[in-house]
């Protein structure tokens, strides 16, 4: 099942020439770029590993685009995703945040279903990847 | 494939004017630019037309669809100290950015200690840093040879120079590199890295420049700051150029702006002394003989 989260994620895999292009407008903007990633897909997972600093002074997006290709070799299985930060008074948070990388097998979610007092139902879901201990999941 | 039948095919564009196409990417106003305001240097700056010229064509090949190659623009500029290799990389970072081959054209200017490091594992991540800021741009290492010291096997230069070698190679799309020195250091350096000489494409040489051309440049900078010298003034400092070229540590355009920042200061001294009666803008921008006249160089003493 193919992981859906942040923008772009219900077309094809960005190519690294569109991936270029969307930081360059990140960067256009004034937001600071960094590559994140992480083998833990579940949606409340928000604070994913960095890799490297946050690019606040890099004024060509080839160097992020550099930077996802680094993070490839070395997690190349695991989810890896770009975000742009708007430092800007009022915003203080993310404006834009793509999946730049993801594995061969992604196996889905699980949902659990719990019957709590007076038959109501509880719901939650979780991936069949953490089912093994972190680094080994993909 | 014949060259006709290519043509056939592309259909898109079958001619171009270099002409218009110079005039058009604003690269003819940077030529012009760079002759009206930098003084001498004529084979530097004939070399940039023919690099410009050579860029230009290709662009053109590849608009008609014959075969081209991005040509290999790292360079390396060699010269004595003062004879205008950051002015001139900066203005080639500007062509380069009119002529569409690095995006952004923004210089960034390093030498041998933003690049390596002081302890083991330090100097990759510092290179790659100042790489990545450069993408898109020129990366202009001054004094270059410092990032090789045989005399010391365990001096981390070389990973810097290995990182910087694999990224000229790799992201040769991506940034510029201009390597610049001193000419003999730059001569032994380049052979004792191989692999630099042969991925530098453009060795530009800067010449000394001649007293006339001192002058010129002297001049120009007075203008600037909107001071102008005597007629006995300008024979003076004729005579200064020509007694402090001979002198040791002769750094050509940049003795010569420091020799005039002195130059100042004893005009204002000199107008403090005199002190008679209020003064007019004639008297607070001319720079008379007697000012010139007392540098330590005439009197055999050095100047910086």
């Amino acid at each position: 099942m193919k992981l859906r989260q942040g923008t772009f994620s219900f077309l094809p895999d960005l190519t690294d020439a569109e991936i270029h292009t969307q930081v360059q407008y990140c960067i256009d903007n004034g937001w600071a770029v960094s590559v994140e990633y992480t083998d833990d897909p579940h949606p409340r997972n928000t604070y994913w590993e960095m890799w490297g600093h946050p690019m606040f002074d890099n004024p060509d997006a080839a160097a992020v685009v550099f930077e996802v290709n680094e993070c490839r070799k070395q997690f190349g299985d695991y989810y890896i995703r770009v975000i742009a930060f708007d430092s800007s008074h009022g915003w203080e948070s993310i404006k834009l945040s793509f999946i730049v990388n993801r594995p061969k097998e992604e196996p889905g979610f699980h949902v659990s279903r719990e019957e709590v007092k007076g038959r109501s139902m509880r719901y939650s879901i979780k991936s069949y990847a953490t089912d093994k201990p972190e680094g080994r999941r993909y | 494939m014949t060259k006709d039948s290519i043509l056939e095919e592309k259909k898109i564009v079958n001619k171009i004017d270099l002409h218009a196409e110079l005039i058009e990417t604003g690269v003819e106003q940077v030529l012009i630019d760079l002759d009206k305001s930098l003084i001498g240097l004529e084979p530097v700056k004939t070399r940039i037309r023919e690099t410009a010229a050579l860029l230009l064509v290709e662009k053109a090949r590849e608009k008609l669809g014959l075969a081209h190659e991005t040509p290999t623009l790292h360079m390396s500029f060699s010269g004595n100290p003062g004879t205008g290799k950051t002015t001139v990389a900066l203005r080639m970072a500007e062509l380069l950015h009119k002529l569409g081959y690095v995006r952004k054209g923004h210089l960034v200017t390093v030498t041998r200690d933003d690049l390596v490091g002081q302890y083991i594992g330090h100097t990759a991540p510092k290179t790659k840093e100042v790489l990545k800021k450069a993408m898109g741009g020129v990366l202009f290492i001054d004094e270059a040879y410092y990032l090789y010291r045989p005399e010391n096997e365990r001096d981390y230069g070389q990973e810097a120079i290995e990182i910087l070698l694999q990224v000229m190679e790799n992201n040769r799309d991506d940034l510029v590199v201009i390597l610049a020195g001193y000419k003999n250091r730059m001569n032994t350096f380049f052979e004792s890295n191989p692999g630099f000489r042969s991925r530098i494409a453009h060795h530009i040489e800067f010449p000394d420049y001649s007293t006339s051309e001192l002058l010129d440049i002297g001049s120009a900078m007075l203008d600037q700051l909107n001071y102008c010298l005597t007629k006995s003034a300008k024979n003076a400092f004729t005579e200064y150029i020509n007694l402090r070229k001979e002198q040791p540590h002769f750094a050509n355009a940049r003795s010569i702006r420091n020799a005039l920042d002195r130059v100042r200061l004893r005009q204002a001294n000199r107008l403090f002394k005199e002190n008679d009666g209020p003064v007019d803008a004639e008297k607070l921008s001319t720079l008379e003989e007697v000012d010139i006249r007392e540098s330590r160089v005439f009197s055999g003493g050095i100047d910086n």
